[in-house]
């Protein structure tokens, strides 16, 4: 049994539009995804794709008219209802994006971590506050005890982040879900929270989902990875493999228009635009802009396994 | 020279958002900007085209010094000295279609009538590689690399001498922002145009630019070709920003140079060097005083006093 598993998830949005007809806008079409013990995966994909939806559907933050329509997430062996979770800021937690607009403005540090672990347990205060102090060092911020006292808009982009680190992982949970947890932040502040966080994943046996869209923080944080297109995995696998053979065309276009690979072999093939969601093709929903698309591409795509835990959503994912 | 900075800098109240930066671009080069938020990157791109004043310095555009003219006398010469913006949604009219948007510029700076005017956007269009379908299209009915292609070819259509990219492909997808990269490439072949490149993506500056100058708070710390900055950076900054650059690669060996702690504030910088505080092999001598620029031979300079004695290599 894997710590998480997704299950053809299918996740839509309905609403009626000025001329009162119904839209219905076709967000998750079928996300499966294991996540296993101590393992850091990496979802990747471009705007609109589904990784943000497919965390909230994780937390249990989708709101109507969110309609999960098909599908079922087991998180330690139990069902998750998308809708609503009892497992989240203890067993599963996020780290958000934006550090200062994640942040409460008006608490100090020290408080908004206290609070993060007595909402969800019966902590004393004291014992609380010590253990925020022991969080703010863990994830290396200088002269912890200074910091618990300090405000939100005291702190760096860098050092805020590390604070929401903190946060995510004050209650040890299970699993912690990064959603582009470095994208604002200069580079070489990037690789130092990107290094805390994977050290201490590992220090304390948890797993993490790392969402993002840069291919170099998969390529190095992520034992995993798994690139959606359009509401769809089209391919998993351990990262070293998928770089190594890239079996969706997708994932190869994606590897293609990295400026490295450019410089390397020129420019590859690129355009479109992702499907309209609220008309999705029948078929494989990459079709529209892919180089091998051919008539047998308007079926469903199989979902091809390969050696090593490794598939992809192609009708020619084996070829070589 | 098609652009000549000496001296360059710009304050907003107390803070320094520019320090006194030297640079060139020859006519067809592109140069590129490259250092994290506050380095001053795209006040200077700001200050280059004159959208705002130096606070010290000149500015020198086509053999012309343009330090101190009026807005007026300005007019005539943004046809050949134009800017490109990040954020493609927010440079553009919401309540103009395309076809007025690119054709705003040729009624101020050209006498072209409405027929040639329309036959200019037609190729234009096609240069950035727009169905002609979008000229009448509303931007919000656009996709960000659409509208990008469109801040573009409206910047081309005065047909300039100078183009500053600021962050042109930052707010796009990896796929759409190939598209982009691959356009500008085009454009340089058949125009010619020089280019001053913003980004903060040390990747798409080296596949893009000639040269580079590497900021660091409001100062330039090292600047050379972009292949010799690469392979030899020199100051202690430049091997950490570069040392933390992650390629698409999971075969790639790191070899990642520490700092302490984050960028300081631009209010009331200390005298010496910018990267006194956070650099590994800094020196008191290093906090003194701003330090000059070492000669590395073909151009290539850094802005370190620990060069000469060779104890400026981080150790890994």
């Amino acid at each position: 049994m894997s710590l998480l598993e997704v299950d053809e998830l299918r996740v839509h949005f309905a609403s009626r539009g000025m001329d009162n007809r119904l839209r219905v806008a076709h967000a998750l079409n079928g996300v499966s995804l294991r996540v296993e013990e101590g393992e850091i995966v990496g979802l990747v994909g471009e705007t609109g794709a589904g990784k943000s939806l497919t965390a909230l559907a994780l937390l249990g933050l989708l709101q109507p008219p969110a309609v999960v329509s098909a599908g079922r997430i087991r998180f330690e062996g139990r069902d998750l209802d998308p809708l609503k979770s009892d497992v989240r800021g203890t067993r599963l937690t996020l780290i958000p994006q934006s550090p200062h607009t994640s942040l409460d403005p008006l608490m100090r540090i020290g408080d908004q971590l206290v609070r993060m672990q007595r909402e969800h347990a019966d902590v004393p205060k004291k014992r609380a506050w010590q253990r925020a102090r022991d969080m703010l060092a863990e994830v290396r911020i200088p002269a912890p005890d200074e910091r618990l006292r300090a405000w939100p808009h005291e702190l760096s982009g860098g050092l805020a982040q590390r604070v929401l680190v903190a946060m995510a992982l004050v209650n040890r949970p299970r699993l912690v879900i990064a959603d582009e947890p470095t994208t604002g932040l200069d580079v070489t502040v990037q690789a130092e929270v990107l290094d805390t966080l994977r050290e201490l994943v590992r220090a304390h046996g948890m797993s993490a989902i790392i969402i993002t869209h840069d291919l170099g923080i998969v390529a190095h944080y992520c034992d995993r990875l798994a690139v959606m297109f359009a509401g769809t995995i089209v391919e998993q696998g351990p990262t070293r493999k998928v770089f190594h053979e890239q079996r969706h065309p997708y994932t190869r276009a994606l590897v293609a228009s990295t400026p490295k690979r450019i410089a390397e072999r020129g420019f590859g093939p690129v355009g479109g635009t992702p499907p309209d969601l609220y008309a999705l093709p029948d078929g494989c929903l990459y079709r529209d802009r892919c180089v091998r698309a051919a008539a047998i591409c308007v079926q469903p795509p199989p979902n091809v396994p390969f050696p090593g835990n490794h598939s992809a959503l192609c009708h020619f994912a084996a070829e070589a | 020279m098609m652009l000549e900075v000496k001296g360059l800098a710009k304050r907003f109240g107390n803070i320094n958002a520019v320090n006194g930066v030297d640079f060139h671009v020859a006519a067809g080069e592109a140069v590129g900007l490259v250092g994290e938020s506050g380095s001053g990157k795209s006040t200077i791109g700001m200050l280059v085209t004159r959208l705002i004043a130096p606070t010290a310095g000149t500015i020198r555009f086509d053999g012309r010094d343009i330090t101190a003219l009026r807005e007026a006398d300005l007019r005539p010469l943004r046809a050949k000295l134009q800017i490109v913006f990040q954020d493609p949604w927010g440079a553009l009219n919401p309540r103009m279609t395309i076809a007025r948007a690119l054709e705003e510029p040729l009624k101020l700076h050209t006498d072209l009538e409405s027929s040639a005017r329309a036959a200019r956007l037609r190729d234009l269009a096609q240069r950035v590689h727009l169905p002609l379908a979008s000229l009448e299209r509303f931007p919000h009915e656009l996709s960000g690399g659409q509208l990008q292609r469109v801040c573009i070819a409206r910047a081309l259509a005065t047909q300039p001498k100078l183009i500053v990219l600021d962050e042109p492909t930052s707010s796009l997808d990896l796929s759409v922002r190939a598209g982009i990269l691959q356009l500008l490439a085009e454009i340089r072949r058949e125009s010619g145009v020089a280019i001053v490149f913003i980004s903060h993506d040390l990747d798409t500056v080296e596949l893009i630019t000639d040269r580079v100058l590497v900021l660091y708070l409001g100062n330039v710390v090292e600047q050379g070709a972009t292949k010799s900055i690469f392979a030899r950076p020199a100051h202690p900054y430049t091997q950490t920003l570069l040392s933390a650059n992650l390629p698409p690669d999971p075969d790639a060996v790191l070899k990642r140079h520490r700092v302490i702690g984050d960028t300081p504030s631009p209010i009331d910088l200390p005298p010496g060097c910018a990267f006194a505080s956070r650099c590994p092999v800094a020196i008191p001598a290093c906090r003194q005083a701003r330090p000059p620029a070492t000669a590395l031979g073909d151009a290539h300079s850094a802005a370190c006093i620990r060069i000469a004695e060779g104890a400026n290599l981080l150790p890994t």
